[in-house]
């Protein structure tokens, strides 16, 4: 279609959806809902909110998801009603996308893998990591469940558009440094309000050649940043992704090279080191090498920001013929059956398990302090997750460290925060 | 729609974490979520909250997981209106969804004390400190969100729209 005025992607992407020629930033529109989707602890509200409007049916099934991930496999009576919940909707609504356990994953990295979210689209998810589709080029924002609800509902849902920023990355990344790093590092610099309300497009030389993985997990923090939705332009690496995952056909949008960003920013990763985020907010950064002597209790690896095959891949790399520390908990989660199935297969959970690690089938738990790891007062943890709030993981006075998966490995096997370097013989 | 009660305040980035911790999220219900809203942050706020008091904050309130329980339990506890230099987006969008208004002004973030006693009148985006005796402007809602209020939320709204013969 041709547009009628400079755009950026999202903006594109928007006005489609909202059958307009252009949109501008701070309008607000009704748009088309590609994809609705809820968790175990947002749908049960959602359905409700749902119910409450008075529709028969969803206004697709085929379009709306339900991950029960969080409090799963049940963690007690009151987390099995809430899947009970999902599961009669689902089978009641005769949803195509219902993910019981033993299918599931966590949702972020389940959905792209299985092909339901694609370039182009609109995704609306009562979870605030939905944000992580718009790695794919889609965009995708979270909501909360009343909204979910009325979207399951319609079909629709109104939205303000966003204003667009734009991160440059140029450079040649340092060993060990990941998606995670870039984003932690972006997130240190803009703070946890430095894109409220707004879009985080990602560009440059080194998202171009970013493995979808790194992708997921940058667009995955923007909310960190207090972003509305993250947004990576699709390209050959993104074609890949979806070859072997879906056949639906869909169309992609790029930014026009004079469309108006409100800032930009740009970053020399040449300079970049692993990253870590110190408690208890995300935006309070430092390079992996300023954090000092910090003893931890427990490393989680998983989660939707990096549970993906190639963050257990890196681990694997650091654990390999290792032990962890004696005084240390590893727990690792593999983000989606697939991946949990694939690290199998390569012999990565062979090596987790000699190194001394806890390996555990796909969910959020102990990322929000929800089971499977959860802190006692006064322990410290390094985890690859995405938020370090007073209390996420567990008691308001246990403390949360973030970082990539090369990191917390290695912190694993040290017991305290430290550098790859320290563990791994520098190779050339 | 007008509001009176005493200020609650707290400060910067307050995430729905310490809002309603997740370990409460096993379930929904309003009155069990309200009964451990801020307490992590604040332990005395869910005993001695009133209803009608309002709440106050600094920039970014609300920030994090999109859980609706966190507006919900405040909501549930009594909290008539929220004041704030600035909100998180989901959050903004979940309080209006729930008929729980929110009020942007800096100003009336800064100045305003906690335990003071003041009124707002919304339809007029009025701020009014009754123990200082000082008023102070808040950004007006949104022709679109004073509707959403004025129905009750979202849900009403959209039943409304819906089925305009119930």
């Amino acid at each position: 279609m041709k547009m009628s005025k400079p755009m950026t992607i999202t903006e594109k992407i928007l006005a489609v959806h909202a059958a307009k020629k252009a949109v501008s930033p701070g309008e607000l529109i009704e748009v088309r809902i590609d994809l609705a989707l809820a968790n175990d602890i947002t749908a049960p509200l959602a359905i409700q909110a749902f119910k409450e409007i008075g529709v028969e049916k969803v206004f697709n099934r085929n379009r709306v998801v339900l991950v029960p991930d969080h409090f799963t496999p049940a963690k007690d009576i009151p987390s099995a009603e809430q899947c009970k919940i999902l599961r009669e909707f689902a089978k009641t609504q005769r949803l195509t996308h219902y993910f019981e356990v033993g299918q599931c994953g966590i949702e972020h990295a389940l959905l792209p893998e299985k092909g339901l979210v694609l370039p182009g689209e609109v995704v609306v998810g009562a979870d605030s990591h939905t944000c992580t589709y718009g790695a794919l080029g889609a965009f995708s924002t979270g909501v909360g469940s009343t909204d979910l609800g009325a979207a399951m509902a319609t079909g629709r849902l109104w939205l303000k558009v966003p204003e667009s920023l734009k991160f440059i990355y140029y450079g040649k990344l340092n060993p060990w440094v990941s998606g995670k790093d870039l984003i932690l590092a972006t997130i240190g610099d803009i703070g946890v309000d430095g894109a409220r309300y707004q879009a985080m497009e990602f560009c440059g030389e080194v998202i171009k050649n970013l493995p979808m993985s790194g992708r997921f997990t940058m667009a995955n923090m923007a909310i960190e940043a207090g972003g509305k939705n993250g947004m990576i332009e699709p390209d050959e690496i993104t074609f890949q992704f979806i070859k072997q995952r879906s056949k639906r056909p869909y169309k992609t949008y790029d930014s026009d090279p004079d469309a108006h960003y409100a800032d930009v920013k740009e970053y020399d990763v040449s300079k970049l080191h692993p990253q870590v985020a110190l408690p208890h907010i995300p935006s309070k950064v430092k390079d992996v090498r300023e954090v000092g002597k910090v003893k931890i209790d427990q490393v989680v690896i998983g989660s939707c920001t990096n549970g993906y095959l190639d963050d257990l891949r890196v681990a694997a790399k650091i654990l390999r013929g290792k032990k962890i520390a004696p005084s240390l908990r590893l727990i690792i989660i593999p983000a989606t059956q697939d991946i949990y199935r694939q690290a199998l297969k390569e012999g990565l959970i062979e090596i987790f398990l000699s190194a001394g690690a806890s390996v555990s089938t796909p969910t959020c738990g102990p990322c929000l302090g929800g089971h499977m790891g959860v802190l006692a007062e006064g322990e410290k943890a390094l985890a690859t997750t995405n938020r370090n709030f007073r209390g996420r993981m567990g008691h308001p006075n246990s403390e949360v460290y973030l970082s990539g998966p090369a990191v917390a490995a290695a912190s694993a096997i040290k017991g305290r925060i430290c550098h790859p370097e320290e563990v791994m013989k520098r190779r050339v | 729609m007008k509001f009176e009660g005493r200020i609650w305040k707290f400060g910067s980035d307050v995430d729905t974490d310490a809002i309603i911790p997740a370990r409460y999220l096993n379930q929904s219900d309003p009155k069990e979520l309200a009964k451990h809203a801020m307490e992590d942050e604040r332990p005395e706020f869910v005993k001695e909250v009133k209803p009608g008091d309002l709440l106050l904050a600094d920039k970014n309130f609300g920030c994090g997981s999109s859980r609706e329980h966190a507006p919900l339990a405040l909501k549930a506890a009594g909290i008539s209106c929220i004041i704030a230099k600035s909100f998180a987006r989901i959050f903004f969008r979940n309080s209006f969804n729930l008929g729980l208004p929110l009020l942007e002004s800096p100003e009336a973030s800064e100045v305003i004390q906690d335990g003071d006693h003041v009124r707002v009148d919304l339809t007029i985006g009025e701020i009014e400190d009754l123990t200082l005796g000082k008023k102070f402007h808040a950004t007006p809602i949104p022709p679109f969100m004073q509707e959403l209020l004025q129905d009750g939320g979202l849900i009403p709204h959209l039943r409304k729209k819906m089925n305009p013969q119930r």
